[in-house]
């Protein structure tokens, strides 16, 4: 432990070292924060109002039927920025009545689909409009960099929405051959009320990969947001109401796992349940359906996604990528590169080359430009990644860098890399979620192959190789939903996304969402005498 | 003739709207309006009045020449099939949004030159021209090839490619929609174009032209040629570097486009032509209905419909009440002014189109064909023509067996579904069909039995942006609308590669 951090501050000399000779201003000031006079700096005040803090029933802004709230917090500072309604199984009951009614009564379902796509359209339009609010909000509530938010998630937001609206009108059953004097079509259907929980790492466009399908479809929707982060979901949805959605459609009731999500997943009016969480959730989630009404369930859980970078590689772009697959969003993405494989042949540049970018890693106030990290979404993440990276380094892992808490006030934690890691440490086999990067080495490609699948996730994959039959080979060889070859973390609206074994069940995105959302209804009827089958 | 209202026919007080001013008469080329090389002109005409509404450039071969050059150059180097399909989506979302401000503007123009009903445009005409955009933008991002199942260890896929410079050459019956149906799955799959719409209507392509440039389709990507199908037509189908043609507009002329194709570059072509489409009523039908049914088929858009319901079968329990009633329903028909939103129907297009409505109707006579309503011009001015009908028809009699292209209907009686199919299925035409009848069993069979691309049962004219569209026999080949029509304009790549140990195959 001693050693450990004598080799963390030496990094960090060695790094304001390299800074002093200067890349640039604003990385200096990133690396300087790794003192904690730093976080003592002044925190930009997010130029957003919170205006929406209650349930949505039935298109409407209520309370808690308990009339109480919770807190939700400013991840930067540990503040509490504005009381929510907090949400219980009555919540849920009202909910799920109003999202019933607007299925069997309501306008939605008997919409044409292009007015349901127009909705989506203009939905998408004002989240445009509202691009800079949307983004600071969420950044607020979540500690993600603003240009994040502002640049890329918010617009994915639309671009799902526009994505979906193009599937509204074009889903399509089939007529069916079968094997005697019969007319058979199969008929698209809504599959009626959807529960969908979401969590808070990527609170809005995990709304869309929820939303955007079972709207486009004509369903209608109980959403529980995370209890972290239950702003932005409030703000979107008042958009979409001034878009012409109906009430009712949409719903949301913030609040807690144990009371709003249980009472959802085993509610046996809910049709339909989708959650994205960790996998021990998913477990209780797809238990609690199996108890109450067979829902079907789609689950989104976690990984510990590797990331194969081969012998042929650009080390350079490859500590990049690496860098990012891992790092990006705090480290706190379900299908985060978490487990490093190195070739050997180039395992120690590598290795010094990754450690000198995540030391050059700007941490700091999230809606400062330039800021690429912020931080963790709470306490209890916070230490959690903490205690990880106790277990590293008590596992005999080398701490390269990092290691520590940011600063003294809330949730950073610095750039983290392990190398020497072993595939039995704990930190090569629980997903942490959050900044720790583990480099392991590998030798061959069957080894490495099968040191990859030797886990019960299967989320993700990434593979540094330019050489087509090593990736070929790699990309039917990983148990995973999703391989990035030469790229991580292209989430476009069109690319299914979802998990192998115990990282989920289904796919969100793509063509294949829509499946999630549907009912089949086939229609068989006697021909008589027809001119052809 | 006493039972038309004669109010507003083609002069007084119809004019209750403004017609716009003509903005657009040139050709538009790589993101320009430009006079035709040869600087020749030719007129457009009210067909209400028979009078000049502009003159417009005459494209001929060395204007195609050029259009061509600027749609592969937007091909071959452009942003246009380089942009992801959601890029492209953006822009033909925001082309729709812009037919809609325009809509009156649109509306009226089709209007003056196409004797068209304006209230038909404006409430559906334009509305569904802005909206099959926004079907195919939303389409333009879901474009998918598939990753294949080899018989050996190889990893094989498809790419869905755009085709590359299409040539679109339209009719003059529905200007609006007919450039859009082929305009806007064109733009969604990528590719370039030059359309050549009917020498009779060329004024809305223009002005869609002028709204796609503002929408943001970059130059190049949309050129129109106005101009003569045996001169611009001609050097569009015969052109060696046009990759596709589709073409809408009658059967020979579609025969002239399939032979200039092959005896040029060989350029896939798709063809949607005539019809003489059969509609069967069974005795179980509702007879009002049915007969409302059947003369909407005949004299919607003056008949001047491909699938118009030219063929009217009646099942001989019926026969004589249906006969009754639709000739009463024919004879209450209100033709007048197309500005005027309680007409019903308006001018036929053109001179020759009225000319020769008549000449069919007097070959029905000679072929002793009964005359039960209709036969005659309407009003003293303009292109306007009865609704007419004619029972104790003949299969083999040439009204029975040509496409007319006005509202003229043959009504014949049947006796049982066999003949009834067997007569449906006794033409060279196999565009549409219509069925009315309750009975489940009788609409499944004569819906499989019925050689035609579109079957209604107990409705006609139902089109819509996700329904393929197209023909059988001389009917043509090749789909418009729903995605069929987007895949028109794309090419297939397989692309294969040995796989090594894989673990599955």
């Amino acid at each position: 432990m001693a050693a450990a951090a004598r080799r963390i501050s030496s990094l960090l000399t060695r790094s304001s070292l390299l800074l002093s000779h200067g890349r640039n201003a604003r990385a200096g000031s990133g690396v300087s924060r790794f003192s904690t006079a730093a976080v003592a700096e002044e925190l930009i005040v997010p130029p957003v109002q919170i205006s929406y803090t209650q349930h949505l029933i039935d298109g409407k802004f209520v309370d808690a039927a308990s009339g109480k709230t919770f807190p939700t917090y400013d991840p930067r500072t540990a503040e509490v920025i504005a009381h929510v309604a907090e949400g219980d199984k009555e919540d849920i009951d009202r909910a799920v009545s109003a999202a019933r009614k607007a299925f069997d009564e309501g306008p939605w379902p008997k919409m044409t689909p292009y007015e349901r796509s127009r909705i989506l359209l203009r939905f998408a339009d004002l989240v445009e409009k509202h691009n800079d609010e949307l983004a600071a909000l969420e950044t607020w509530n979540n500690g993600k960099p603003f240009e994040q938010s502002a640049k890329a998630e918010i617009p994915m937001l639309a671009r799902l929405f526009r994505y979906y609206a193009g599937w509204a009108d074009k889903i399509h059953g089939l007529t069916v051959p079968a094997d005697g004097n019969h007319h058979v079509q199969t008929l698209h259907e809504p599959i009626g009320v959807a529960g969908q929980i979401i969590p808070w790492n990527f609170p809005l466009i995990l709304f869309a990969w929820k939303v955007g399908p079972a709207l486009a479809c004509g369903n209608t929707i109980v959403l529980k947001t995370a209890e972290q982060t239950p702003l932005t979901a409030l703000y979107a949805a008042k958009l979409f109401h001034e878009a012409g959605l109906p009430p009712g459609v949409l719903n949301i009731v913030s609040g807690f796992g144990p009371t709003v999500g249980a009472a959802l997943a085993s509610h046996m009016d809910v049709d339909k349940l989708a959650f994205t969480g960790s996998t021990e959730t998913g477990k209780i989630v797809l238990e609690l359906a199996a108890r109450s009404n067979l829902k079907p369930v789609t689950l989104e859980l976690g990984g510990k996604s590797p990331f194969i970078v081969c012998e042929d590689a650009d080390v350079d772009k490859a500590v990049e990528l690496a860098h990012f697959a891992l790092f990006f969003n705090q480290g706190q993405c379900c299908c985060a590169g978490s487990r490093t494989y190195v070739h050997e042949r180039v395992y120690d540049e590598f290795l010094e080359k990754a450690k000198a970018r995540a030391m050059r890693r700007i941490v700091g106030d999230p809606f400062k430009q330039g800021t690429e990290q912020g931080p963790q979404i709470d306490s209890e993440q916070f230490q959690k990644v903490l205690r990880y990276i106790k277990a590293g380094i008590e596992s005999d892992a080398t701490l390269e860098c990092g290691g520590e808490r940011f600063g003294s006030k809330g949730y950073f934690v610095q750039p983290t890399v392990f190398s020497n890691v072993q595939d039995d440490m704990l930190i090569a086999k629980d997903e942490i979620f959050g900044p720790v990067q583990s480099i392991l080495k590998f030798k061959h490609l069957d080894e490495v192959i099968r040191r990859a699948n030797q886990t019960h996730y299967g989320l993700a994959a990434g593979v540094f190789t330019t050489n087509i039959d090593v990736a070929n080979t790699l990309s039917r060889a990983l148990r995973v939903g999703t391989v990035w070859v030469n790229c991580f973390d292209v989430f476009d609206a069109a690319i299914p996304f979802g998990g192998y074994k115990m990282s989920g069940i289904g796919r969100e995105k793509g063509i294949y969402s829509l499946k999630n959302y549907l009912q089949v209804k086939a229609i068989v009827t006697p021909l008589r005498n027809p001119a052809w089958l | 003739m006493a039972n038309h209202e004669q109010q507003s026919n083609g002069n007084g007080e119809m004019n209750q709207l403004k017609i716009p001013e003509i903005k657009f008469t040139k050709l538009f080329i790589n993101g320009e309006f430009v006079d035709s090389i040869k600087g020749r002109n030719f007129e457009t005409v009210d067909p209400r009045t028979g009078e000049v509404i502009a003159t417009v450039a005459e494209g001929d071969k060395e204007d195609v020449d050029v259009a061509v050059k600027a749609a592969r150059t937007a091909f071959d180097q452009g942003p246009w099939p380089r942009m992801s399909g959601f890029q492209r989506a953006r822009i033909m979302e925001k082309f729709a949004d812009l037919i809609e401000q325009n809509n009156n503007e649109l509306a009226a123009l089709d209007c003056i030159d196409a004797g068209k009903l304006f209230m038909m445009g404006k409430l559906v005409d334009i509305p569904a021209g802005a909206a099959s955009l926004r079907y195919y933008a939303g389409a333009a991002d879901k474009i998918h090839g598939e990753v294949l199942k080899s018989t050996r260890s190889l990893h094989a896929y498809t790419l869905k490619e755009p085709i590359g410079v299409a040539g679109h050459i339209i009719p003059w019956n529905f200007p609006t929609s007919m450039f859009l149906m082929k305009v806007a799955p064109a733009l969604a799959a990528g590719c370039t174009m030059i359309v050549k719409p009917a020498e009779q209507t060329p004024l809305s392509a223009l002005f869609y032209a002028h709204l796609a440039k503002q929408a943001g389709v970059p130059d190049g990507v949309l050129n129109v040629v106005t101009g003569f199908g045996h001169t611009a037509g001609a050097a569009i189908s015969s052109h060696m570097d046009i990759d596709m043609v589709c073409f809408t507009g009658s059967t020979e002329v579609g025969r002239l486009i399939m032979q200039a194709a092959a005896t040029s570059n060989l350029k896939q072509v798709s063809l949607e032509l005539g019809g003489k489409s059969p509609l069967i009523i069974f005795d179980d039908a509702d007879l009002d209905k049915a007969a409302g049914l059947a003369l909407q088929g005949i004299v919607h858009n003056k008949g001047e419909v491909c699938v118009s319901s030219s063929r009217v079968y009646v099942q001989e329990g019926i026969y004589d009440e249906f006969e009754k009633k639709l000739v009463e329903k024919a004879k209450a028909w209100k033709l007048g002014d197309p500005f005027d939103p309680n007409t019903r129907q308006g001018p036929q297009v053109d001179k020759r189109q009225f000319e020769r409505i008549l000449s069919y109707i007097d070959i029905g006579m000679k072929e002793g064909a009964t005359l039960l309503t209709g036969g005659k011009p309407w009003g003293s001015k303009g292109y306007y023509v009865e609704p007419t009908v004619f029972a104790d028809v003949k299969e083999d009699m040439q009204i029975v067996r040509e496409e007319i292209f006005g509202p003229v209907m043959s009504l014949m009686k049947f006796k049982t579904i066999e003949e009834a199919i067997e007569r449906a299925n006794n033409s060279k035409y196999g565009l549409a069909a219509g069925i009315v009848t309750k009975d489940l069993n009788v609409a499944n069979r004569v819906s499989r039995s019925i050689r035609a691309g579109i079957i209604w049962i107990n409705c006609y004219f139902e089109f819509d942006l996700d329904f393929p569209y197209g023909g059988y026999k001389m009917s043509g080949f090749g789909r418009d609308l729903g995605l069929n029509a987007l895949h028109k304009y794309l090419q297939v790549k397989t692309v294969a590669t040995p796989l090594y140990d894989s673990p599955w195959l």
